[in-house]
């Protein structure tokens, strides 16, 4: 199973499914390979000495969606000629991105050194036109060995109507990731936002400061290592503890 | 400190230059202090408590006497950590979280995360008809509340205040009608994954039909009082000015998108809930100004009216229809009902779980205290709220618990505009540009 991947990153270790087994869709076997994030312990989301339920010892590997093969279908192939058409006019040294279509919606998954090129070419590419960024999103995934901050962008082409979502990651020891200011410039708060909150830093962004929570804050609260509440409640005389410090009956 | 000396009004020497704290009074001592350097460069904060700025909103200007040289905006006052909160709760409690985010336009944030989800679910298809109806009449009912107060306020801005009275006047009346269907003013979480919360109460079609025929009367009062008003046309005309291209480079979407004559609605382009089988305009304007966007969101009020004329009319022929999608595993399990002390759990159903069945309680108790799982995946579902694109990034790890709820406020993105609509511009003018942004700070902070 394990010998027919071609990997372009370095994989972490864990048990690599084939897709048919683990797609929700379970449509006929796309031979694309699944990427293990992360695992899944027990049945009932209850961790230590309270689960009493007998399935404490069930492990569950979590994978998304595995990588779609041609054809697409659709308009998906059109945009993904288009986009590989596109890239190859261009003089940089680009890879092929990696799609995943699910529930409808496709996502390239790019390397990150090749976002800026890849988001001018979908912006004024003939076929694509992708004129409409909302916005950069971040997602940590603490369990994704060597790619554990996720930045995804949803781009849509008021001229073809169209939606793509691009999928970039870094790993927590180098979070660095290109901005793409200058290409959608709307990006300016979005990529301060997700700095702000996962501490990605977007290289080439006019000015990466923090910007919903306090300039000083220290630590990105919606990393998963952040736990929720994190600081106690100040009073005159008197200190709450934290949420996630706090007596619990459960 | 010497008695003549102004309290509200002190100066205080910094690395920076001079600060004075100015709270409303008049500019004399001001005016009189920067007298040998009034020439140069004066930075002012205006926020984040000034009425005019539309909530925890800080603008910074540049200015050089009344003309503003930079504008930009200090955000995060209402920053209440929503997405990371919804990391924690079960997928149907994170409606709870999210109607809060954009407090005017509740309907709209219920419904992305919760269209996010049924697509996550694979469940849309079997999401009831009256549900889809009910969620339109609800969003379009919220779209007229949302922006009567962006007129309200905006008027209220620029001394209007007449507008304001009558703008929050009707605004009152669709509140009355959202306490009327679903129990709450604001912060409803009506709208659950697989439909909606509770069916149309009794004489709630009544009601709504007065609703419509009583604003068929009023809103021409906002046209006869506003449209023609030079007093009105003199401060909002060729104000916060925004172009096509510039809307597409900032990301702008929604009333300032349609005031450059892009009729660019997501409820026709990709249509979500039915909204194809509804007969309505894309309202547009071609000034890209303040006074655009107020009369598209003044065009769009009767638009939403048409639209919920229609949703009645339906959903009087839908009596007794399912809300919820049949499929046990997904559906809420109780049901809200009237008893003889008030609106409480339905006593048919305690009775049946409690009394009947061991299964229905085993049931009951599961999807109520742990959930139901969601396969994992992500995806981004949007919907044109009264300021725009409103989308929520939904990420499953199929667990019962978001993974990451991330939301793309239309608030958050137009508000980048506030540079490039008021530099150059008088002071006054920064209030009627945020105002035709109608930025809201609960979505604009999350």
């Amino acid at each position: 199973m394990s010998g027919d991947q071609s990997d372009v990153k370095p994989e972490p270790k864990g048990p690599e499914q084939p897709a048919v087994e683990q797609s929700p869709d379970n449509v006929p076997a796309p031979p694309g390979q699944v990427h293990q994030v992360g695992e899944r312990h027990g049945m009932f989301g209850v961790r230590g000495t309270g689960d009493t339920s007998g399935y404490g010892g069930l492990t569950q590997a979590i994978v998304y969606p595995g990588e779609a093969q041609r054809p697409y279908g659709g308009w998906y192939d059109e945009v993904a000629d288009a986009l590989v058409t596109g890239l190859k006019a261009g003089e940089a040294d680009v890879a092929e991105p990696r799609v995943v279509i699910h529930r409808g919606e496709i996502t390239f998954h790019v390397r990150r050194e090749d976002l800026p090129v890849i988001a001018r070419v979908l912006r004024d590419g003939d076929n694509l036109r992708f004129e409409l960024c909302s916005g950069v999103s971040g997602v940590h995934y603490p369990a994704d060995a060597g790619r554990e901050l996720h930045a995804v962008y949803h781009l849509l082409s008021m001229t073809y109507n169209r939606r793509i979502r691009l999928e970039v990651t870094c790993p927590d020891a180098d979070p660095h990731i290109p901005s793409i200011v200058d290409t959608y410039p709307t990006n300016d708060w979005h990529e301060r936002e997700t700095y702000d909150m996962f501490g990605i830093i977007f290289d080439g962004h006019p000015g990466l400061t923090r910007i919903l929570m306090p300039d000083d804050w220290p630590g990105h609260p919606q990393r998963k290592d952040y736990p929720l509440g994190g600081i106690p409640v100040e009073y005159k005389g008197a200190r709450v503890p934290p949420p996630d410090e706090r007596r619990t009956y459960s | 400190m010497t008695a003549d000396q102004d309290l509200y009004a002190g100066a205080s020497e910094t690395t920076e230059g001079r600060v004075f704290t100015v709270t409303g009074q008049d500019w004399d001592s001001i005016v009189e202090g920067l007298a040998e350097e009034a020439d140069e460069r004066i930075v002012v904060n205006m926020g984040p408590q000034h009425p005019s700025t539309h909530g925890v909103l800080r603008l910074i200007l540049e200015l050089e006497g009344e003309t503003v040289t930079e504008a930009r905006c200090g955000i995060g006052y209402l920053h209440t950590g929503i997405e990371k909160n919804m990391e924690y709760r079960s997928w149907v409690q994170g409606v709870t979280f999210c109607t809060r985010m954009d407090y005017l336009s509740p309907f709209f944030n219920e419904m992305t995360y919760v269209l996010g989800v049924e697509k996550l679910l694979d469940i849309e298809d079997q999401v009831p008809e009256k549900a889809k109806v009910m969620r339109v009449l609800l969003m379009e009912l919220n779209r007229i509340s949302s922006h009567l107060v962006c007129i309200a306020t905006g008027g209220m801005e620029i001394g209007a205040l007449t507008v304001m009275t009558i703008g929050f006047r009707e605004r009152e009346l669709v509140l009355d009608l959202f306490e009327l269907i679903t129990g709450l003013r604001m912060n409803h979480a009506f709208i659950r994954p697989g439909g909606v919360a509770q069916d149309l109460p009794p004489g709630a079609l009544d009601e709504i039909r007065g609703f419509i025929a009583l604003m068929k009367k009023r809103l021409p009062e906002y046209a006869a009082l506003c449209n023609a008003n030079p007093v009105f046309k003199a401060r909002l005309v060729d104000v916060g000015h925004l172009d096509l291209a510039g809307c597409l480079a900032l990301g702008l979407t929604g009333p300032v998108l349609r005031s450059t004559g892009y009729p660019w609605d997501l409820r026709k382009t990709q249509p979500y809930s039915g909204y194809e089988t509804y007969d309505f305009e894309v309202q547009t304007w071609d000034t890209c100004d303040s006074y655009g966007r107020f009369r598209v969101r003044l065009a769009e009020m009767w638009e939403s009216l048409k639209i919920i004329e229609q949703a009645a009319d339906r959903l009087a022929k839908m009596d007794g229809d399912p809300v919820m999608v049949a499929d046990k595993k997904v559906a809420w399990p109780s049901q809200l009902a009237i008893g003889s002390d008030g609106m409480g759990n339905s006593l048919d159903h305690i009775r049946h779980i409690m009394g009947e069945s061991m299964e229905a309680l085993i049931h009951h108790f599961k999807l109520v205290t742990e959930g139901f799982k969601v396969p994992a995946g992500q995806v981004y579902v949007p919907v044109e709220s009264p300021r725009g694109e409103l989308g929520a990034h939904v990420v499953s790890d199929g667990g019962t618990r978001p993974f990451r709820a991330h939301f793309r406020d239309p608030s958050f993105t137009n508000l980048q505009a506030t540079s490039v609509m008021s530099e150059g511009g008088m002071v006054a003018d920064v209030i009627v540009a945020i105002a035709s942004i109608d930025p809201v700070m609960g979505g604009v902070d999350r």
